[in-house]
């Protein structure tokens, strides 16, 4: 496949490793934060083309996983509302909220709809107009912007009944969260399809406050490969910056009309993430002018207070501190087709990669 | 079943881990029996000094019609292929319909049209059926019942129960996977990718007929939903053995290879209708799918992998980059109402 097969290719893989075998020297421990990363390490075994003094630890950057438990307790709320019909991309549905999940209520009757769009949610709300649309809207800054522009068109057309339940979030700020927390990173493989919206500037102060190393990487192995040796040159010679080695789809200043989009309807907002507690400035709130839209605001429901599953370690695999080989629910009481955490859930979770390509 | 407040998911009926659950731990606790206990895609049964083969399928298809073909095309492809992988010659098939209140006359005649014109093709007859019509919402527009019998011959009795399955077999497929889920998908979804698939949908009962009497096959089965991983990991679980597929050579057409990488699927996943594994010694599988080639609907047939001794119970991938990950069967509801 165009586009794709070039990026795969077995040799340019090799040459890649010898390349990295022949240069590293010292312990390096890198973060993937992407779940798209975390997956196509697994799913082309490139653990096993590294040389062993190179370590990649998975980070927070599975929206469906980050999600807390809050925000699908409330989504779960607003789902046995009358005249509600909740739509979702598809991983959501099967997260266990404190008690059931949307999979489970939509069985006892509720309406819950597989979007692949959100502007499918909005067609759903113009085809329903004696019904409440909420479309759940979670990802970082590659999908929050599709959001927004769907709110700006709700409001265009002035459809009344769409609302946003936004659980949108920002990449930075949990990364720096984690460095702060001290937990030992010397380099970052930071999201391309983030960087292609906001740009490169983002992870300045990674690299000149904390002394890290970012490469905003592509998604095929040769990329997440070269940028595996971007990093370690960098890290070799000391010189720590960011570098986008995703070059075919990220401009330095990103796309900018993606941002005003952005800034018209977001605002950032202290928010919750699973495992990780409340992190400032890491989350996207409607803002009060388009507020007819946020579902925060015209729902009025009862959530009581969440509670995290039982021996479940999402928060500590989340942080890079462990791994899902080190739960003693994984592979055993947690499985994709009964998952305790979101982790193993969504197809970009750590553990649902690690149990679907473990060996 | 765990607890009273369980309920059915759509999961529940996706062709992968969540069914197979199901049917182990309730239809088969409750209606367990020699014949049914086999679990083969066709009952095998003796009438008198014949052996037969019996089996049913319900056909719950959104959309009704599809590229490649229609819920009638496709309610008998289906139990043709049940019955012809399980080593029978299809004979007589009964169709059933629950149809809702509503629907529009014109068609349902194209839908009989094409389940006369495909019974015609796979030489089988439409022997006997049902008629239901219920309120409208009650059910979506059409659902077919069809059921089947085949006769066996002797020396094909086995071919559904993996027997003598041994390291070293080869596993060969008559062309690309996927097909079917994809064109479906890409039918009802509306995503307007500009891509041509088309289901594969077809009765393989003749190719299979020419095969079993030319050479020797050990397994047989058509990978339909849940895909090609989970009939792989039924077999793997039955025999005790491993199987390793190897992703190059694994015939699979532009177009579903990229839906899928933007959906995020796995081709191995993804159901067929027109498809059939086969089992064979690496000398007879040479000569099968020399065999198969030279039939239409095999044309693109391959070798994708073989059975090994390393793994025993695990479906592994050779991927082209030349790492190797596991291939499970697939755990929820991927794409329902696909068949």
């Amino acid at each position: 496949m165009k586009y794709v097969d070039e990026y795969r290719k077995k040799d340019l893989i090799l040459s890649v490793s010898e390349k990295l075998k022949s240069i590293s020297k010292k312990e390096i421990v890198l973060m993937e934060v992407c779940g798209g990363h975390t997956m196509a390490i697994h799913r082309f075994g490139l653990h096993s083309l590294l040389p062993s003094n190179i370590k990649l630890i998975s980070g927070p950057g599975c929206p469906v996983c980050v999600s807390s438990q809050h925000f699908i307790d409330t989504a779960m709320a607003y789902s046995k509302l009358p005249g509600v019909i909740i739509t979702t991309y598809g991983d959501l549905i099967r997260v266990p909220g404190s008690t059931t999940s949307l999979e489970k209520e939509r069985a006892n009757g509720s309406d819950v709809r597989i979007i692949y769009s959100v502007l499918d949610a909005l067609e759903i709300a113009k085809k329903n107009p004696e019904k409440r649309v909420v479309f759940l809207g979670i990802g970082f800054e590659t999908t929050a912007p599709l959001t927004a522009a769907a709110i700006l068109q709700a409001k265009k057309e002035e459809i009344p009944n769409f609302f946003v339940l936004s659980a949108h979030k920002v990449m930075p700020p949990v990364m720096k969260a984690l460095v702060d927390e001290g937990v030992k990173i010397d380099g970052f493989i930071a999201p391309g399809h983030v960087s292609a919206i906001t740009g490169t500037a983002i992870y300045d102060t990674l690299a000149s406050e904390c002394g890290l190393g970012v490469v905003i990487s592509g998604f095929e192995p040769v990329d997440m490969m070269h940028s595996v040796l971007m990093l370690t040159k960098q890290l070799e010679s000391g010189t720590p910056k960011v570098e986008v080695q995703y070059q075919r789809v990220v401009q330095h200043d990103g796309n900018k009309i993606a941002q005003q989009i952005l800034e018209n309807v977001f605002e950032l907002r202290d928010d919750q993430w699973r495992g990780l507690g409340t992190i400032p400035k890491s989350g996207l709130r409607i803002r009060e002018n388009l507020s007819a839209f946020d579902a925060e605001k015209h729902f009025k429901v009862d959530v009581p207070e969440s509670t995290e599953p039982k021996g479940c370690i999402c928060g500590q695999i989340l942080r890079g501190l462990k791994t899902p080989v080190d739960c003693g629910l994984f592979a055993k009481k947690c499985t994709p087709s009964d998952p305790v955490g979101a982790c193993m859930v969504s197809g970009e979770g750590t553990c649902a990669t690690y149990y679907k390509y473990r060996s | 079943m765990k607890n009273r407040e369980n309920k059915i998911l759509l999961g529940h009926g996706s062709g992968g881990r969540m069914m197979h659950d199901l049917i182990e731990n309730l239809f088969l606790k409750h209606f367990s029996n020699t014949i049914l206990d086999e679990q083969t895609d066709a009952a095998i049964l003796n009438v008198g000094s014949e052996e037969i083969a019996f089996t049913t399928d319900s056909f719950v298809i959104d959309p009704l019609f599809f590229p490649g073909g229609n819920i009638g095309k496709l309610a008998v492809c289906g139990t043709v292929n049940d019955l012809a992988v399980s080593g029978a010659e299809p004979l007589y098939i009964s169709v059933s319909m629950i149809i809702e209140e509503g629907f529009l006359m014109q068609e349902l005649e194209v839908i009989v049209e094409s389940l006369a014109a495909e019974a015609k093709k796979a030489g089988v007859i439409i022997v006997t059926g049902d008629t239901k019509v219920v309120n409208k919402g009650k059910c979506d527009k059409l659902f077919i019942n069809t059921a089947g019998i085949g006769r066996i011959k002797k020396e094909n009795r086995f071919v559904s129960k993996a027997l003598d399955i041994q390291p070293g077999d080869v596993i060969i497929i008559n062309g690309t996977i996927g097909d079917h889920g994809m064109a479906v998908m890409n039918a009802r979804e509306s995503f307007n990718f500009r891509t041509s698939v088309e289901s594969d949908c077809a009765s393989l009962n003749h190719m299979i007929s020419e095969v079993l009497g030319q050479s020797s096959v050990k397994f047989m089965r058509d990978p339909t939903r849940g895909g090609v991983a989970t009939v792989l990991n039924e077999l793997v679980e039955k025999t005790k053995l491993g199987i390793e597929l190897d992703e190059s050579v694994m015939p699979v057409t532009s177009g579903v290879k990229a839906m899928c990488e933007l959906l995020g699927f796995d081709p191995l996943h993804i159901a067929n209708e027109g498809k059939v594994l086969i089992v064979a010694s690496e000398k007879d599988g040479n000569a099968i799918l020399e065999l198969l080639k030279k039939n239409e609907l095999g044309l693109k047939s391959a070798i994708i992998g073989r059975v090994v001794s390393d793994h025993p119970g695990k479906v592994v991938l050779k991927n082209e980059t030349g790492g190797r990950r596991i291939v499970d069967s697939l755990s929820g509801d991927q794409l329902p109402r696909i068949c």
